[in-house]
């Protein structure tokens, strides 16, 4: 078999891994025109990380676009270095054999604008000043994360992506894929998402952000010579994580077990191995995560609302042309399944080609980062019937009349 | 190694002999070029038929996994969820057919269905079994117990045909609700279709007569009564 990665050496790890990769950089908007944000402000010049994996075909029509969500990156699979024990956030679907099989598509995945993993964004230097950005950066959109990854692809060369994908937000962006680039979209994944916030949503990402603006480290965003508004980020963290899991899975996993101790503290000390739990889940990502990239990345979901009204949903949907598939998992409550559905209402009511499957799985939002074998055949399939018909196009076109 | 698209079927088209009887009959109702949901689609066979020969544009509803993966793989349009959810979507007159075949006898609510599927569509095609056939009258009447057919296998406590009824019984509801019959098919077999085209032929001509008594299955064509 022609697997491009076995022959890595990455030997020791599972045979169905991508492998060692390694994050690129590129800096876009150096020269001419800056990259003009949905807010009216402007931003020059802008670096994109971005990882690949597989590897394109001689036309360039087996691409495939993953969006990350709030807190990923552009390691999206792999490993950086041998010894890594954690890969890229969405390995399990993303490699030789797996859904997203690098055998056939070439996989591209970047660092959001806004992000705090090699991408432009507020803890980036302004080259104005030569300090961090820090609150002078530009507040952004969904819609600036797409235009940014298709000044990606353009500079790749790359003029169509067979399907975007994408989980929670990373839903979003693919969603706003198919509206703006209508020409260049085979297919959009859209998974565990929305077409917009509820005010609950939005309630859970200010509360994050309070927790942020009022930690006594924040300093107004200009934290980067200092210390780091860090506890602030982690109660943000904290918060956001429960509404990742159900409160099922959360139960079953912790229940109301104690944490190192056989009868409660009767202080003020960590009892239960949730709050354990939750505490290291907090800390640790507030170690790694900028707070202003958490502040500006909720608030581009916040602002996302591609249907406002009647007619400009209409104006949007007319060009669409992708073939849709919308999945959403039975026990996710932080976009539930009625999301889903509503988004699925409207395609449905401007008659786009769009599919609608929900999953059965006792892990809440996350659900659509962990394994599962019917999610995984449903990305597989649908994937793969747009590469059989993109190769069926190819091979009529190319026979001689 | 999972190789997610070796179980994959290629794409290929479907020619009429892959449909079952009614599916065929059905299939001959659908005017060229119309808008059609199947609601119910199981595999999607017969919406890829209509969408491959009858320049149909298709939207299916299917429940199962199974038919979901199915339908994914033939690339069509299809909402994962129960006959209700797969209605309340549309708006008023969406589609030129709403298709329910083989599924009226499992719906907890067959009158609202019906009125759902009048609502979006405006005209609606219905294939049931008939429970007036003769083998399940016989059966009761010699065996005393619930009667079991090919179509109707299962026992009584585990069913999911929670709602059986006649050709007559059919007819009586839509007078009920005051529905226009267009056409009424009933077949007198079952099943695969039968290769040859004289045997194809002679399923579908049975007298309306004796029909209640001969056919397994029926197929009607129904729409709003006007005015």
């Amino acid at each position: 078999m022609d697997h491009t990665s076995s022959h890595r050496p990455d030997s020791g790890q599972s045979a169905q891994s991508i492998g060692l990769v390694t994050t690129q950089t590129v800096t876009l908007f150096e020269q001419g025109d800056p990259l003009k944000l949905d807010s009216g402000a402007t931003l020059q010049p802008i670096t994109v990380a971005y990882e690949t994996y597989g590897t394109p075909n001689d036309t360039l029509s087996n691409v495939i676009l993953i969006c990350h969500a709030l807190s990923g990156n552009a390691h999206a699979a792999g490993r950086h270095h041998p010894d890594e024990t954690k890969t890229g956030w969405w390995d399990g679907y993303i490699g030789p054999g797996k859904p997203f099989d690098t055998n056939r598509f070439f996989v591209l995945c970047s660092n959001n604008l806004g992000g705090c993993d090699g991408t432009s964004g507020p803890s980036s230097i302004d080259p104005k000043t030569n300090k961090p950005y820090a609150l002078n950066f530009p507040l952004i959109t969904i819609g600036d994360i797409a235009r940014l990854q298709k000044a990606l692809l353009d500079h790749l060369g790359i003029k169509k992506v067979l399907a975007v994908a994408g989980g929670s937000m990373g839903g979003m962006i693919a969603l706003q894929w198919a509206l703006d680039y209508p020409e260049c979209v085979g297919g959009a994944l859209i998974i565990a998402s929305t077409p917009r916030l509820s005010a609950q949503n939005i309630a859970f990402n200010a509360v994050a952000r309070q927790a942020i603006t009022q930690d006594p480290d924040f300093n107004n965003g200009d934290y980067y010579h200092g210390s780091k508004p860090e506890r602030g980020l982690s109660v943000a963290r904290m918060m956001a994580h429960i509404t990742y899991l159900s409160e099922k899975g959360l139960h079953e996993k912790f229940g109301r077990r104690l944490q190192n101790r056989e009868q409660f503290s009767f202080a003020l000390e960590t009892d239960f191995a949730v709050e354990s739990y939750l505490k290291y889940q907090g800390s640790t990502f507030g170690k790694k995560f900028d707070a202003n990239t958490y502040l500006y990345i909720t608030k581009s979901m916040d602002y996302f609302d591609p249907f406002p009204d009647p007619e400009t949903t209409a104006q949007r949907l007319q060009k669409v042309h992708a073939r849709l598939f919308v999945m959403s998992f039975d026990t996710d409550w932080r976009f539930d399944s009625s999301r889903s559905k509503e988004l699925v209402r409207i395609l449905n009511l401007h008659q786009k080609n769009v599919s609608y499957q929900e999953f059965h799985s006792p892990h809440g939002h996350d659900s659509f980062l962990l394994p599962d074998l019917e999610y995984s055949r449903s990305i597989a399939t649908f994937i793969n019937r747009l590469y059989d018909e993109e190769l069926r196009r190819r091979h009529h076109k190319d026979r001689p009349a | 190694m999972t190789q997610y698209h070796d179980d994959i079927a290629p794409i290929q088209t479907t020619d009429a002999s892959d449909l079952r009887i009614d599916q065929e009959v059905i299939a001959s109702l659908v005017a060229d070029g119309a808008r059609v949901l199947d609601l119910g689609c199981g595999d999607g066979l017969l919406l890829e038929y209509l969408i491959n020969n009858k320049n149909a544009r298709g939207f299916g509803v299917e429940i199962s996994t199974q038919g979901m993966h199915a339908c994914i793989a033939r690339g069509l349009p299809v909402y994962h969820g129960d006959i209700d959810q797969g209605l309340s979507d549309h708006t008023d007159d969406t589609f030129d057919y709403v298709i329910l075949s083989q599924t009226l006898q499992a719906v907890r609510r067959p009158r609202f269905v019906i009125r759902e599927m009048l609502r979006v569509g405006k005209k609606i095609i219905v294939s049931f079994p008939n429970f007036g056939h003769w083998n399940i009258r016989v059966q009761l009447l010699l065996s005393g117990r619930m009667p079991k057919t090919p179509m109707l296998p299962y026992e009584w406590f585990n069913t999911p045909n929670i709602r059986m009824c006649s050709i007559l019984d059919f007819q009586d509801l839509c007078r009920q609700m005051e529905i226009n019959i267009i056409e009424q098919i009933p077949l007198a077999a079952w099943g695969g279709l039968p290769r040859s085209p004289l045997k194809r032929h002679l399923v579908r001509i049975l007298p309306r007569t004796v029909s209640n008594l001969l056919a397994p299955v029926a197929v009607f064509l129904l729409e709003k009564r006007k005015g």
